[in-house]
């Protein structure tokens, strides 16, 4: 076959990684003192990363506001829990979700249900097959991406949204995902690929090559 | 190896988390397959926009009622009588 300038073949760039900022553990040592500056600036830290999780669970603006309160609070009241051995935002993560998903399941009692079995074999295998072209950070205003982003997320049922949410946005490991909703590491698995695979479909329409922006 | 499989393992295969001989399987079938690696390289690039994208800046309403509402129970918390 004739060299495709696709070549998934190639040594691959790592998934992206957030920076873990240095000064994180200092931070968390002199807020666990008593120091509101260092809780402060921790807050100031993460605060978007929380109400984008946040949003994105709830779908709902004012839920996600009430759900970053509550868990910045919760972190700071359970501060003296926190043992070290996962990053500061990982375990806010997890406070921030369980938040959301008590939100989530008030609002909606009947739709949500995160550990019932969900079909993963429908419809995951891919319909449209295109290149994507130029890359879309390259073709997009990041705050255009970023709508197209957040209403394609929008779009998935939340099973699979939730679990891509923190496995491929806030870049918790399979296991951590798994222990945050109560699911099987299969469980999470099989979602995550439906959701990866349903994702990439969805935004075929706006990457596919000679599309306008 | 079928692309049914390829997609299957697709996760797999982009953590790295494959044992040599089904990777080798499945990098072979990648070399024949357009279709294949087309997915399995659009597959990729939603994983990284999606992990890449910043969070816009909070709506300052937004942000003004965040400070508001955790500064005053951290005060109350500081001050109040310990429990």
């Amino acid at each position: 076959m004739s060299a495709s300038k696709l070549n998934p073949l190639q040594p691959r760039t790592p998934l992206p990684s957030q920076v873990v900022k240095d000064d994180e553990g200092a931070l968390v040592a002199a807020a666990k003192a008593g120091d509101i500056n260092a809780f402060e600036t921790l807050v100031g830290r993460y605060e978007r990363k929380i109400f984008r999780l946040a949003q994105n669970i709830t779908q709902n603006k004012e839920d996600a506001e009430d759900v970053m309160q509550e868990a910045f609070l919760k972190s700071y009241q359970h501060l003296g829990e926190f043992q070290g051995n996962s990053r500061f935002y990982t375990w806010l993560v997890r406070i921030a979700v369980n938040q959301a998903l008590m939100k989530l399941r008030k609002r909606r009692p009947n739709q949500v249900s995160l550990d019932e079995e969900v079909d993963t074999g429908e419809d995951t295998m891919p319909r449209e097959v295109e290149d994507w072209g130029p890359s879309p950070e390259e073709r997009y205003k990041q705050a255009e991406l970023g709508g197209i982003l957040s209403s394609t997320i929008a779009e998935l049922e939340p099973p699979f949204r939730i679990v891509f949410q923190l496995r491929d946005i806030e870049e918790l490991s399979t296991e951590e995902t798994a222990e945050a909703l109560g699911l099987s590491v299969p469980a999470v698995k099989s979602r995550l690929l439906r959701a990866r695979l349903k994702l990439r479909q969805k935004l075929n329409r706006y990457f596919r090559q000679g599309e306008n922006s | 190896m079928n692309c049914k499989s390829i997609v299957k393992e697709i996760s797999n295969y982009l953590e790295e988390a494959l044992d040599p001989s089904l990777k080798t399987s499945i990098e072979k079938h990648l070399e024949n397959c357009e279709d294949c690696r087309v997915v399995v390289d659009t597959t990729r690039q939603t994983i990284q926009i999606f992990c890449n994208s910043e969070p816009a800046p909070l709506p300052e309403d937004t942000r003004v009622r965040l400070r508001d509402a955790l500064f005053k129970h951290l005060n109350k918390l500081r001050t109040g009588p310990r429990v």
